[in-house]
């Protein structure tokens, strides 16, 4: 009897730092495993062999910031059986969407010499504003134990266990002493999604949001939590407005506080 | 006649996007261009109106292999807008993470990027299933490298621990400790490296370069030191602006950097080591003469030799640190609470080379212009050159074959395309 085929794996970049596909690499314990379980049939950062269509598994990593990308990741939707994004990037924007704030004419004029070899989007957007996704990692980065329980619960049949609690939760659960009580540090934990581990309160440092909004985030309250321990309104936009900018909650945040920074 | 295009439209097994156009004419190669088609992501303009304090943060997701550099050179750069000073454990630490930079980024490319080349694979996963041996030691190496950068900073991709001033948290000194097996093993591994590096079959081929490095008079530069050439350039890192412009190509979204009143340089690796190997330790001396390497190499593919001398000189360099370690009284040194309009510029050694920063800022500490100029912008002229001498040299090789040893003499300088964006495929046109 013939071995059954191991499903296809692509892996496919659009505007992103290339961390989340790093990742993968980085899950150095497990990665010949994954590819004993997977085809990588296309993932360009590690392999120069590509396999044409159509992909089991899709991994969608960064924003869509041109033309070329708008059409090139409804191709790789129409290819792929299952389409996961990973990554703030792909999920919120990213760093990237500040552009959506500004005038991209002028940023363009500010970056380079010639603008006109520039051709770039007004905005940069998650993947799900132009094709339909199966499933959403957050994180800036993503963070391996969660991408690797995806691929598992892909390979199983099952759905992933990502929790959307808050970092709160998971910074409790890892005994830290909370930074807001105690040193009355700006932390975001209590409307951001768990899945880094805490590691910036384990650092004595604020969370600054970098997995996005948790399930049911209390934005008014956290608002005026940070007024509470002295940031100040353009402080509160910009630290909203930062990795995942675009995701609805946050913006309401960064929204809010650029409102009242004018009244004020 | 013969005209003949080779066209690589998608350049795999470096990090972000970017192809190759050839042109060559009657057997003379017209034109060869390094296409970078990584989308803008204007960092450079949405990095204004943002708090200094916040540069490290966002700087690092330029690059999700070298978060570290970008952290590293504009905290310098901030710290030396600011007038501030940071010196002892603190300056140490941050050695010891760009050591876990190094340590990754370098273990990553020999293994998992470049060593298929050599040896003929497409992926180190295929190559693992002839050699698994070597790709298992890369992985372990690499692990090495993450996991200090996770102790020191939280994780291994854009790390949180660090900040203007030095870090949040320094870690005590057992939690070090309790890396020090691994990283002795990783010494071990990174002087197996160098062999296997040494016994990779090479062409025998060496290029002209002018290298480009930060030089330290008494330690192998990573965060700090002049920026000199092996063509008598050696200035301080403020004057990097008067000796090194960028010019915008219309094929690419990167700025090429090169020598005002000279051309196309490198930097990286093998510029650090023709320029600094005097400062290497003894035990990273003694693997580099074992592998046949003199005081300067000039045969790019022998770039992976290099690569692998500096993990040993990173793997005991990070173990050297750890032992001197004592916390310091404060995890950071802290910035004045008011300042006036100022600027200021750093640069430091990315695992690709020197990467410069340079900031102005306003009376409420908010960044107003803010320049960065990454390795492979400064690399990419030359990597050019390198690949018209190699058609130059192989015109007799059909397309995929010519067009293989272009990927190749591409990946021996481990472009970073995101990082250079503001690159790869290959298009080979021959009439």
């Amino acid at each position: 009897m013939a071995p059954p085929r191991r499903p296809r794996l692509g892996v496919w970049k659009f505007s992103s730092c290339d961390g989340c596909q790093l990742s993968i690499l980085d899950c150095e314990d497990e990665l010949l495993a994954i590819a004993g379980h997977l085809e990588i049939a296309n993932f360009v950062e590690a392999s120069s062999a590509v396999v044409d269509g159509p992909y089991d598994l899709s991994l969608v990593e960064g924003s869509i910031t041109t033309p070329e990308e708008a059409r090139h990741i409804r191709e790789i939707r129409a290819e792929s059986r299952v389409l996961v994004t990973i990554g703030a990037c792909a999920t919120a924007g990213g760093i990237q969407s500040l552009k959506n704030f500004a005038d991209v004419q002028e940023f363009t004029r500010a970056v380079y010499a010639r603008p006109e070899y520039i051709h770039s989007l007004a905005t940069a957007t998650p993947i799900a504003d132009h094709v339909a996704v199966d499933f959403e990692l957050r994180g800036c980065p993503i963070s391996k134990a969660q991408l690797l329980e995806t691929i598992s619960a892909y390979l199983t049949g099952r759905a992933p266990n990502v929790p959307n609690e808050s970092v709160c939760i998971e910074c409790k659960r890892r005994g830290n002493v909370c930074v807001v009580v105690a040193h009355g540090t700006p932390c975001l934990g209590p409307v951001t999604q768990a899945g880094c581990g805490a590691i910036c309160p384990s650092f004595n440092r604020g969370c600054y949001g970098c997995f996005g909004p948790q399930g049911s985030p209390n934005i008014p309250s956290m608002l005026k939590h940070l007024d509470h321990v002295g940031m100040s309104r353009p402080e509160v936009q910009r630290v909203f407005r930062t990795f995942n900018a675009l995701a609805p909650a946050f913006r309401t945040a960064s929204d809010a506080a650029g409102a009242e920074g004018e009244t004020k | 006649m013969t005209e003949r295009t080779i066209a690589v439209d998608y350049l795999a097994r470096v990090e972000g996007e970017g192809a190759l156009k050839v042109r060559i004419h009657d057997r003379r190669v017209e034109e060869v261009q390094l296409k970078i088609f990584e989308p803008p992501r204007f960092f450079e303009a949405f990095l204004r109106g943002r708090s200094y304090f916040e540069a490290p943060d966002i700087t690092a997701r330029i690059c999700g292999i070298c978060p570290v550099a970008y952290q590293m050179s504009s905290c310098h750069a901030m710290e030396q807008a600011l007038g501030m000073t940071v010196g002892g454990p603190l300056r140490e630490l941050r050695r010891l993470l760009y050591c876990g930079e190094w340590i990754e980024s370098h273990a990553l490319h020999i293994y998992l990027l470049h060593a298929p080349d050599f040896l003929g694979y497409p992926d180190a996963i295929r190559l693992a299933k002839d050699h698994p041996e070597a790709v298992k030691q890369g992985l372990e190496l690499k692990k090495a490298g993450n996991h200090l950068m996770q102790v020191l900073g939280g994780r291994e991709i854009h790390p949180v621990n660090v900040r203007v001033g030095g870090f949040y948290r320094c870690p005590s000194r057992n939690e070090f400790e309790a890396l020090r097996p691994e990283l002795e093993r990783a010494l071990a591994l990174a002087e197996e490296t160098v062999r296997f590096a040494a016994g990779l079959p090479f062409p025998d081929i060496e290029e002209d370069y002018e290298f480009v490095a930060l030089h330290h008079e008494h330690e192998y530069a990573m965060n700090e030191g002049e920026v000199v050439s092996n063509r008598g350039l050696r200035i301080p890192v403020s004057q990097y602006e008067d000796h090194f412009e960028e010019v915008h190509m219309p094929y690419a979204n990167a700025l090429h950097s090169v020598r005002k009143g000279g051309g196309a340089y490198l930097v990286g690796p093998l510029a650090r080591y023709a320029l600094n190997h005097g400062t290497l330790s003894p035990r990273a001396r003694s693997a580099a003469k074992e592998a046949g390497l003199g005081d300067v190499e000039r045969n790019p593919y022998r770039s992976i030799i290099v690569r692998a001398v500096e993990l040993v000189y990173a793997a005991e360099e990070a173990l050297r640190i750890i032992d001197a370690y004592r916390p310091p009284a404060e995890p950071f040194v802290a910035p004045p609470p008011s300042f006036h309009a100022t600027s200021g510029c750093a640069a430091t050694e990315a695992p690709r080379g020197l990467l410069y920063h340079r900031y102005r800022l306003n009376a409420d500490g908010l960044i107003e212009e803010a320049k960065i100029v990454a390795p492979t912008s400064q690399n990419q002229k030359r990597i050019e050159d390198d690949v018209r001498h190699l058609i130059e040299r192989s015109l007799d090789r059909d397309d995929a074959s010519l067009t293989h040893q272009c990927e190749f003499a591409i990946r021996n300088h481990d472009p970073c395309i995101s990082c250079a964006t503001h690159f790869l495929t290959l298009d080979l046109e021959r009439t």
